[in-house]
């Protein structure tokens, strides 16, 4: 679990626990990792997985039970407060100094960490700048809307230079124009060499700028890896969601098993039917997918051109058939319950084109007379991933 | 030592850098507290000013005037009114906001994360409220003194008052940081009411600590340092009076805020680093 840059580690994590007084599990339980500089290493995991405790420790505010933890090269439980001058933080809440105004917030930080006087008032004005802040610069900070807050501890947290920036939850929340705004930096501080450990539930997001990704639960590190061959290793290469409505007599388990059988499908699952309309939120799990919708007028053709590209005759037979269409009506028009009764859902895990698959599966679904109501084609993301390994109930 | 008990050391990451002196840091802390303070002088003297004033007006201008008590109870009420002050600024300006910052707002993180160990920032605390608490006693002084007309002048007694005062606020602060570490936010109200009212009214602020009669009550009495607090400032204002020997006074306060110094600071730490 070296880290993937060259260079010595800048945060080194070995074998880290930590259990709370009167708990009876661990909160961190044997967590081991390694973060070089100028790396962007995310720690992602569902609510109460550790992360925030993990940070804590990191950041000499929570006390570790066992295992050491070295930041910039110093142990944090044995010298917190030269760990202190190797990092800075950047907490989920807002601790701004309220008795001071932006401006004072990061001249005194940079004073707390010994820089002159002199020096903080040229840095703060720097940074107010850099974050669009030097506006807003000299008034009281309750006038401070969330986004600015946030860029404004992020601020902060760079007056005294720090070796490795803790981020926790940095985006939560957030306007689009803040979140690229502090995405920019964050990568502007990884060309300087700064080492960023950034926790987030906005994964796929994140993906676009952490180098490796650690995914925790149960205070355990379950995997370490880049997004890439994250989403490779465990999603495969596409994902196809299937929402059908099966032969009264046919048994779900089987149709999952059929479909499972596949060439090219890695894996078959069924997923849970969305509350409302099928065809409204099949694809809400596929962000960066395509979704080939069957409700409407144009439902069909689209289909039986996919069904084209794929070869795929049955497909092409179901459309000119109507059937589609007329499921797809149902479930615009009707009631939601009525819409969505006696539908599955399945999610397949392809190890190939997606569209090379299409046509068999339907053949596959013909077969056993059920009918499709949507299709939807995406790439897998790192959500896809996480839910994979954190299993899909919420906490 | 087996080789086996030690635990395999990590290979040497990147070279540390190095921590900024102690001295300078913390005074950085606390030139931040100190500018907060002085802007919030008004309120200190709003804060401290009014409870004393009014019960040195009803005292002496009130039941004085109605012959109910003696006229020359305000001089010797007036030395217990400044003790008062110096110990109950200090335990307010640091509790309340201390309450504040560890609960709601946060504020104190980034001062938690300055590269200064967690004692210290409880120490400057202490520093500050000890500067409140000071400040406290010595608008009282003057203050007081208005609203009676005259006050008890002794140049000779104001160093020894300067650093029994001192000390009762250093207690204070010690008393409030201790309180505002530990107790939960939603009983510190009532704990304050609890702990407060017996400081002050068994504190020998109203009265000398020799002429009271009732031994279980000077026994009481002998056990709150606010007492010491008042005694001293009293026996060098006014050597008249009976008091207890400054001496006895400054070994008590002294040893009170050692050994309080040392529970805050701890249950600060606690509260700081879980």
């Amino acid at each position: 679990m070296l880290p993937s840059r060259a260079g010595p580690a800048v945060v080194e994590v070995h074998d880290l626990v930590k259990r709370y007084p009167r708990s009876d599990a661990n909160a961190v339980d044997g967590l081991s990792f390694a973060v070089a500089p100028g790396e962007i290493f995310g720690l992602f995991g569902p609510n109460g997985a550790g992360k925030s405790t993990t940070v804590g420790i990191l950041t000499t505010r929570l006390r570790a039970t066992g295992g050491r933890a070295l930041v910039g090269g110093v142990d944090v439980g044995r010298d917190p407060a030269t760990a202190r001058a190797q990092l800075a933080v950047v907490p989920q809440h807002n601790n701004l100094d309220r008795a001071l105004t932006p401006r004072q917030n990061l001249v005194h930080h940079a004073t707390y960490h010994g820089v002159s006087r002199r020096e903080a008032q040229a840095r703060a004005a720097e940074l107010l700048d850099r974050f669009g802040l030097a506006e807003r610069a000299d008034r009281r900070i309750e006038a401070h809307s969330g986004g600015m807050a946030q860029r404004l501890m992020i601020a902060r947290a760079l007056t005294h230079e720090p070796l490795v920036l803790f981020l926790d939850e940095p985006t939560n929340a957030l306007d689009p124009q803040t979140r690229l705004l502090i995405w920019g930096q964050i990568r502007r501080l990884r060309e300087r060499g700064v080492a960023i450990v950034l926790t987030t539930h906005a994964m796929n997001e994140a993906a676009r700028v952490v180098d490796r990704v650690g995914i925790v639960d149960h205070g355990r590190l379950l995997t370490c890896d880049t997004p890439e061959n994250l989403v490779r290793g465990l999603a495969g290469d596409a994902i196809l969601d299937l929402t059908v409505t099966p032969a009264p007599t046919d048994d779900p388990d089987a149709l999952r098993a059929a479909l499972g059988e596949l060439d090219g499908v890695r894996k078959a699952e069924r997923l849970a039917l969305p509350a409302g309309p099928a065809d409204r939120r099949a694809g809400a799990g596929l962000p960066g997918g395509v979704r080939a919708g069957l409700a409407g007028a144009g439902g069909g053709a689209a289909l039986a051109a996919l069904a084209a590209r794929a070869g795929g005759g049955g497909l092409a037979a179901l459309a000119g058939a109507g059937r589609l269409g007329r499921n797809g009506a149902g479930t615009n028009g009707g009631s939601p319950v009525a819409g969505g009764r006696g539908r599955l859902r399945f999610r397949l895990h392809l190890a190939t084109d997606p569209a090379a698959l299409l046509g068999p599966a339907v053949t596959v679904l013909a077969g056993r007379s059920a009918a499709v109501n949507a299709v939807d084609v995406g790439e897998p993301s790192l959500e896809d991933v996480f839910i994979e390994l954190t299993g899909r109930e919420p906490r | 030592m087996t080789a086996l008990d030690t635990p395999t050391p990590l290979r040497p990451a990147v070279r540390p850098r190095p921590r900024p002196g102690a001295g300078r840091v913390f005074a950085a802390v606390l030139r931040r507290d100190l500018m907060v303070t002085g802007r919030e002088l008004w309120v200190i003297l709003v804060q401290v000013g009014l409870t004393p004033l009014f019960m040195l007006f009803v005292f002496d201008t009130i039941l004085g005037g109605q012959g109910i008590v003696g006229r020359d109870f305000a001089g010797l009420f007036l030395p217990g009114i400044i003790a008062l002050a110096a110990l109950t600024t200090a335990l307010q300006s640091v509790a309340l906001p201390l309450v504040k910052e560890f609960g709601f707002t946060m504020e104190i993180e980034d001062r938690l994360m300055a590269p200064l160990p967690t004692g210290l920032v409880a120490i400057g605390k202490l520093v500050i409220a000890t500067v409140r608490g000071l400040l406290a006693a010595v608008l009282i002084y003057p203050l007081g003194a208005l609203v009676v007309g005259s006050a008890p002048w002794r140049p000779a007694g104001l160093p020894l008052a300067f650093l029994v005062a001192l000390l009762g606020a250093w207690i204070g602060g010690a008393i409030g940081m201790a309180l505002a570490t530990t107790l939960p936010v939603q009983r510190i109200n009532v704990t304050f009411s609890v702990i407060l009212t017996p400081i002050i009214w068994t504190g020998c602020i109203h009265y000398p600590w020799p002429r009271l009669t009732m031994p279980w009550y000077q026994v009481v009495t002998a056990l709150n340092p606010m007492t010491y607090v008042s005694e001293g400032v009293r026996g060098a204002l006014l050597p008249g009076v009976p008091h207890i020997p400054a001496w006895v006074c400054l070994s008590v306060l002294t040893g009170a805020a050692v050994a309080l110094t040392w529970l805050s600071v701890r249950c600060f730490s606690r509260r700081a680093v879980q």
